[in-house]
């Protein structure tokens, strides 16, 4: 008798240690150019994994949070280790990871964060200063006088946040005037015409910030229709790779890129394996990863756009 | 005696047919006077412009909504064609003949995909709502796959001119939306197809026993849907110069549907016009530009749009009483 429970004990033991992590990775579904880029780069994470057989990872996107629920319960009944996780609303999507970090699995909560402490790590991009940056950059090419044009995206709290940060930049020059502020719904389509329609109402415009990359295509469209691209500051965000060439190659009007990158999802990946091999981040005193880690706005110009092009990525 | 029957036939008809260019002038004149950028020639061109997308489309709902039937797949079909038509060019190069022939196979495809949806609703005895509901996630997500999430670009000068091109002054797409709704409008409102169309609307049974073949009629209905779709995909990528997989289209079918109804077309079929459609698309087309136009806080813009669309609806309906 007490040899069986032995060998059962060591088969135990074995069984879990040849076990392989297995790291669930929900992410909303791609529905504009930044959440595409995010889609990729949890692909290209998981694909630079691949030689290592002792990880396996599970991809989902949804298209909305009761989906995504669904697929964070099936993952967690297939048996996760690690979840990694940027949920597509933070309300709806808070007790499903509550009861992942419960079960012991190991959380990470990517950008829009939950409203509950009960996480291992938090990673997230820095909104604040991805409008404040831009505000300023624009304010001082301006040298601190004239009107300006803010095409913002679908509006939510990320987007209300940056937005103000712009404000708050542009707010400390009296002369500069926010002169409209509307949405753009981070489509080509719509920021061309929101601006085709402002190029009309105000014949003097002389910076526009767009709350990403894709929405300034579609105002540089704008402009050249109307004939009006020249003596104008352009300024978008979140680096797309063509946008992050034009200003590699030094295009006249846009000098100045942003980062909000989309592959904080690979760096949160990484995290969740690190942290189920118990690794620490180099240069840090303390042991494990840390708790939340919001990641610095890059700037990007001339200089080092070369560093910011990934031509191979689809953002 | 005769006058006073001709003011009721003036009334009945032709007042009740207009009333929805008043509201569209009401709309414009209340949007001038509140900013007076609003009636500049320019502006009124951008109108014109931005609505011809969506508006070409709601011309092809319109056929499908009055033979009873609903096209929920546009939006993302839009973005299929227009994916399509931009990998062709790229293939094909840069000359003019290849972006003719890329759009005669766009437009090919266009009429297989409507074809083949008209079918599967009429033949395969399934509601239409459920058909273009998958063939809207089917499209959007064979887009997605084929770009992995990002943009289709093309580099073609001769395909990205056509899109900014102006005529007589006019932007191409302007033009082309004029046209098709003339068409639109002889097809349906002059022909024995169009007849046929509100027939099958009407009274599926009684259109039966007319010796009309209900099923066909039904079919080409998606297929003229297709060939606006595709009209639009090729004027707006090419006015783009790229096709986002994730957001090009999105909404479109319900804009395009409110153009419709707003234009007076009945949901449950057998009721609508080319004329009310092509107004009620403009006048979507004001209302956006509206609230550009007069800075309208960013999130109430739902409920100002709501409320003119629910609004234009009421006026129409009051006048029947």
């Amino acid at each position: 008798m007490r040899k069986f429970f032995v060998v059962v004990f060591l088969a135990l033991v074995v069984f879990t240690f040849a076990q392989k992590i297995r790291v669930g990775v929900a992410i909303p579904a791609a529905d504009h150019g930044w959440t595409g880029g995010m889609v990729w780069w949890a692909q290209y994470a998981i694909k630079q994994y691949q030689n290592d057989p002792n990880v396996e990872f599970y991809l989902v996107t949804a298209k909305e949070p009761s989906e995504q629920i669904a697929q964070v319960q099936a993952l967690l009944a297939k048996g996760i280790d690690a979840l990694v996780i940027n949920p597509y609303e933070s309300a709806p999507l808070t007790p499903i990871c509550v009861q992942a970090f419960r079960q012991g699995v190991f959380t990470v909560i990517v950008d829009r964060g939950i409203n509950s402490e009960e996480y291992n790590t938090y990673i997230a991009g820095d909104n604040y200063m991805y409008g404040y940056l831009a505000g300023k950059y624009i304010a001082e090419k301006l040298k601190g006088k004239g009107n300006v044009v803010v095409i913002r995206g679908i509006p939510c709290s990320i987007d209300d946040e940056r937005v103000k940060a712009f404000k708050d930049a542009i707010s400390l020059y009296p002369d500069l005037k926010i002169i409209a502020e509307q949405p753009g719904y981070w489509s080509r389509e719509k920021a061309f015409e929101v601006m085709q329609t402002l190029l009309t109402k105000f014949p003097t415009i002389d910076a526009v910030w767009t709350g990403d990359d894709d929405m300034l295509h579609g105002v540089l469209l704008a402009l050249r229709q109307a004939g009006r691209d020249k003596n104008i500051v352009l300024v978008g965000g979140a680096c797309e790779k063509n946008m992050v060439k034009m200003i590699m190659d030094g295009h006249p009007l846009i000098g100045v890129n942003f980062t909000y990158p989309p592959n904080m999802i690979s760096t949160a990946i990484n995290l969740a394996v690190m942290g189920l091999r118990k690794q620490d981040l180099n240069g840090f005193y303390q042991r494990g990863i840390p708790r939340k880690i919001i990641l610095a706005t890059e700037v990007v110009t001339k200089e080092n756009a070369k560093d910011y092009y990934f031509p191979e990525s689809v953002f | 005696m005769i006058l006073i029957a001709a003011k009721k036939t003036f009334r009945s008809i032709n007042l009740s047919k207009y009333l929805i260019v008043f509201i569209l002038i009401g709309l414009m004149v209340f949007s001038g006077i509140l900013s007076p950028a609003f009636l500049k020639p320019r502006n009124i061109l951008n109108i014109f412009w931005q609505t011809s997308y969506v508006g070409i489309i709601a011309i092809g709902i319109t056929f499908v909504m009055i033979a009873g039937g609903i096209d929920l797949s546009v939006g993302s079909m839009l973005a299929l064609l227009g994916a399509v038509a931009i990998q062709l060019v790229n293939k094909f190069g840069d000359r003019t003949s290849s972006v003719i022939l890329s759009i005669l196979i766009t437009y090919a495809m266009a009429m297989l995909l409507g074809f083949g949806i008209g079918l599967l609703t009429t033949k395969g005895r399934i509601p239409a709502f459920v058909t273009t509901l998958g063939g809207m996630a089917i499209y959007r997500s064979l887009v997605l796959n084929f770009a992995n999430g990002g943009v289709y670009m093309t580099m073609s000068q001769k395909y990205t001119s056509m899109g900014m091109k102006f005529v007589l002054g006019l932007p191409l797409p302007m033009l082309v939306f004029i046209i098709y709704a003339v068409v639109a409008y002889i097809l349906l409102d002059k022909t024995k197809f169009g007849r046929h169309v509100f027939a099958v609307g009407a009274n599926e049974t009684a259109a039966m026993y007319s010796a009309i073949n209900v099923d066909m009629v039904r079919t080409w209905t998606y297929v003229v849907s297709g060939i606006s779709v595709a009209t639009s995909a090729i004027l707006l990528s090419s006015m783009m110069s790229a096709v986002s997989s994730s957001s090009t289209g999105n909404g479109f079918e319900l804009d395009a549907i409110a153009a419709a109804v707003i234009g007076g077309t009945s949901l449950s079929g057998g009721k609508g016009s080319v004329f009310g459609t092509f107004f009620g698309a403009l006048i979507l087309g004001v209302i956006n530009n509206m609230l550009v136009m007069l800075n309208v806080a960013v999130y109430l813009q739902g409920t100002v749009k709501g409320l003119i669309i629910i609004g234009a609806v009421i006026l129409q309906n009051l006048r029947r009483e």
